[in-house]
C-alpha cells in the first residue's frame, strides 16, 4: 500500500537508470554529429586539433568547381530518381489495393527486395547489368538505380494514405456519374497529396545522401557529392570535410522534418 | 453493378504494372546476372567478365593455386565471413543492450512526447551514411576528442589507438544500426499493458522482477524484430570496416568491393555476393520461423513508424 501511494501515476512505470541511460543513448546518437559541425569552424587544417573558430572551410567549400559540379550531378540525380520512383509507387500504391493476395505477396517482396539486399550486391549487381548492355555508367546510370531503391521510401507514405481514405467518397462520385479517370484526378490525388509530397522528400535524401551505389555507378564523370566527400576522406582530412558534411546534414535534416509535419498532419 | 460500383474510383490492377517491371528489370535482373557472372571466368583485362562457363570463382572461394599449379586450402574468405558474423552479432547485441532502456523508457512517456522523442531517435537515420561514419574517424582519432579529453584529464599519456581496429568497426556499425534495433522494440513495448505490471507490484514484485518476469517475455517480438533489422544489415556493411577498420578488418562487402576494383575479379565478388545473398536469405527464413513461434509484431511495423 505504501508503495502504492508514493509511486501512484507515471513513477509505477519507471525503471531505476532507464531515465538517465536514454539520456545517454541520446548523447551517443546526437554527439558524433554535432562534433562533425562543430570541427568545421576550426581554423586548423588538422580538424581535431582546434585553433580558432572561422567560416573560411564554408567558403572554400562552396567556392571549389569539382564539390559545384558533384552538388550539381547529386541534385539532378535526385530530382528525377524521386520524380521516377513517386510515379511508379502511385501506381504501386493504387495497383496493389486490388492485388490478389498471391500475387500481391510476389509485388510486396519485389517492392521491399531493395530494403533487403546487401546495398553492396544492389551496386555490383546493377554495375553488371549497365556494363552488360552497355550502358556507360555516369549520373544517368545511377539515377535509374537510385530510382529502383527510392520506390520502397516514396510508396510507405502514399500507402498510408490512400488507406485512410474513406472509400465512400469514391461512391459518392461516381454516383454523380464521373467516370474512373475523373475520380483520380479529381478525389483521389488531391486526397494522396499529403503522401505524395512525404514520399517525395523521403526518396529524395535517400537519394541524396546514398553513397555505395552512387561510388560503383559514377565512372569517370558522375561523380556525386556523397562520393566527392569520400574521396577526400580518403586523401586528405580537412575541416572542409566537415563543412560540406555539415550542409549535407542540414538539408537531411530539413527535408525529414518536413516530411514528418506533413504526414503528421490530419492524421 | 453494385459491386462495380463499391471499387468505383479505386483504380485498376494495372496502375502496378510499371513500377513491378521496372523493380524487375532493375532488382532482379541484376540479382541473376550476379548469379551467371559468378559461374563465368575472369575477363582478359577484369573488367566484366569473358563468357565461358567456369566453377573457378567458387573453387577461389577455398583454394588458392600456387604459381606451381597446385591447389591447397586456403581459408582466407572463409575467415572473412566468419568476422563478419561475429562483427554483425556483436553489433546486434551491444544494440540490444543499449535499446532496451531506451525504447521501454520512451514507451512510458506521456503519448504526444512519445512520437516526437521517437522522431529524435530517426532522424540519425536519415542522414548520409557515410557521414555518420566519417564522425568516428574524428571522433576515434588519435588526437580526437576522447583521446584529447582522456589526455586533459592526465589520465593517459600516449593517446589510446582506437581507430582502424575492430573496436572503431563495431562502434560505427552500433550507431548506423541502433534506430533500427530501438524501434521495433519501442512498437512491442507501446503495447504493453502496463496494468500487468501494476498488478505484479500489487504482489509484492520489485521492479526487477516486473522487468525480467513481465516486461521483457512480453517485449521479445519486438527484440527478434530489432535483431533481424540490426544483424542482416549488418553483415553486409561496406563503409564502417572500409573507413573504421582501417583494411585490416575487411568484411565480406569490402571483399567483394575490391574484386569489383582493383583486384579485378569479376567472377570471384559474385560468388562472394551470392555467398552473401544466399546467408541474408538463410538468415531471413530463420527470423521469420522464430518469429511465427512467438509471433504478433514484425518487422514491418518498424517501417510503419519510421515513415
Amino acid at each position: 500500500m505504501i508503495r502504492r501511494a508514493r509511486g501512484s501515476g507515471e513513477a509505477l512505470k519507471d525503471f531505476p537508470l532507464f531515465g538517465v541511460m536514454s539520456a545517454a543513448v541520446f548523447g551517443f546518437l546526437y554527439l558524433p554529429l554535432l562534433f562533425v559541425v562543430g570541427y568545421s569552424f576550426n581554423e586548423n587544417r588538422v580538424v581535431t586539433v582546434w585553433k580558432g573558430f572561422t567560416f573560411d572551410w564554408y567558403v572554400d567549400v562552396l567556392q571549389n568547381d569539382d564539390i559545384q559540379r558533384a552538388l550539381m550531378n547529386s541534385l539532378r540525380v535526385a530530382t528525377v530518381a524521386t520524380a521516377l520512383s513517386v510515379l511508379f509507387a502511385l501506381g504501386l500504391a493504387i495497383g496493389m489495393l486490388r492485388l490478389a493476395r498471391a500475387g500481391s505477396t510476389l509485388a510486396w517482396g519485389l517492392i521491399g527486395a531493395p530494403l533487403i539486399i546487401p546495398e553492396i550486391v544492389f551496386a555490383i549487381g546493377t554495375l553488371s547489368l549497365f556494363v552488360q548492355v552497355r550502358f556507360s555508367l555516369g549520373v544517368d546510370a545511377i539515377t535509374l538505380a537510385h530510382t529502383a531503391f527510392c520506390i520502397p521510401f516514396a510508396l510507405l507514405p502514399i500507402r498510408a494514405r490512400l488507406r485512410s481514405v474513406d472509400l465512400s467518397v469514391y461512391e459518392a462520385a461516381a454516383d454523380l456519374g464521373a467516370n474512373e479517370w475523373r475520380i483520380f484526378r479529381r478525389i483521389t490525388l488531391p486526397l494522396l497529396v499529403p503522401g505524395i509530397v512525404a514520399g517525395a522528400l523521403l526518396a529524395f535524401i535517400i537519394s541524396l545522401d546514398d553513397f555505395i551505389v552512387s561510388y560503383f555507378l559514377a565512372g569517370p564523370g558522375g561523380t556525386t557529392l556523397p562520393v566527392y566527400i569520400f574521396g577526400m576522406i580518403r586523401n586528405a582530412i580537412t575541416p572542409g570535410v566537415n563543412a560540406l558534411s555539415t550542409l549535407l546534414l542540414l538539408v537531411s535534416v530539413l527535408i525529414v522534418s518536413i516530411s514528418y509535419v506533413i504526414s503528421r498532419r490530419k492524421r | 453493378m453494385a459491386r462495380a460500383r463499391g471499387k468505383a474510383g479505386q483504380g485498376s490492377v494495372w496502375a502496378a504494372v510499371p513500377g513491378l517491371v521496372y523493380l524487375v528489370a532493375l532488382v532482379l535482373v541484376p540479382l541473376i546476372i550476379i548469379v551467371i557472372f559468378s559461374f563465368l571466368s575472369r575477363a582478359k583485362l577484369g573488367v566484366g567478365v569473358k563468357w565461358e562457363f567456369s566453377t573457378q570463382a567458387y573453387a577461389d572461394l577455398l583454394f588458392s593455386e600456387s604459381l606451381a599449379g597446385g591447389r591447397s586450402f586456403d581459408p582466407t574468405y572463409l575467415q572473412i565471413i566468419l568476422n563478419s558474423f561475429v562483427f554483425a552479432l556483436v553489433t546486434a547485441g551491444v544494440t540490444l543492450a543499449l535499446s532496451i532502456p531506451i525504447a521501454l523508457w520512451i514507451a512510458t512517456r506521456p503519448a504526444e512526447r512519445r512520437t516526437a522523442l521517437i522522431f529524435l531517435v530517426t532522424i540519425p537515420f536519415w542522414t548520409s551514411l557515410l557521414i555518420r561514419t566519417y564522425a568516428f574517424v574524428i571522433i576515434l582519432n588519435d588526437n580526437g576528442p576522447i583521446n584529447g579529453t582522456l589526455g586533459w584529464l592526465g589520465l593517459i599519456g600516449e593517446p589510446i589507438p582506437m581507430l582502424y581496429t575492430p573496436f572503431a568497426t563495431v562502434t560505427g556499425l552500433v550507431y548506423t544500426f541502433l534506430p533500427f534495433m530501438i524501434l521495433p522494440i519501442y512498437a512491442s513495448a507501446e503495447r504493453f499493458d502496463f496494468r500487468l505490471a501494476e498488478a505484479a507490484y500489487d504482489l509484492g514484485a520489485g521492479k526487477w522482477t516486473v522487468l525480467r518476469r513481465i516486461v521483457l517475455p512480453s517485449i521479445r517480438p519486438g527484440v527478434i524484430a530489432g535483431m533481424l533489422l540490426v544483424f542482416v544489415p549488418a553483415l553486409g556493411s561496406f563503409l564502417a570496416p572500409e573507413l573504421l577498420g582501417g583494411g585490416k578488418t575487411s568484411m565480406i562487402a569490402n571483399v567483394i568491393a575490391a574484386q569489383f576494383g582493383a583486384s579485378r575479379n569479376w567472377p570471384l565478388g559474385a560468388a562472394l555476393s551470392v555467398l552473401l545473398l544466399i546467408i541474408t536469405m538463410l538468415v531471413l527464413v530463420g527470423f521469420a520461423v522464430t518469429a511465427k513461434r512467438v509471433s504478433r509484431t514484425g518487422g514491418s511495423n518498424t517501417w510503419e513508424a519510421m515513415l
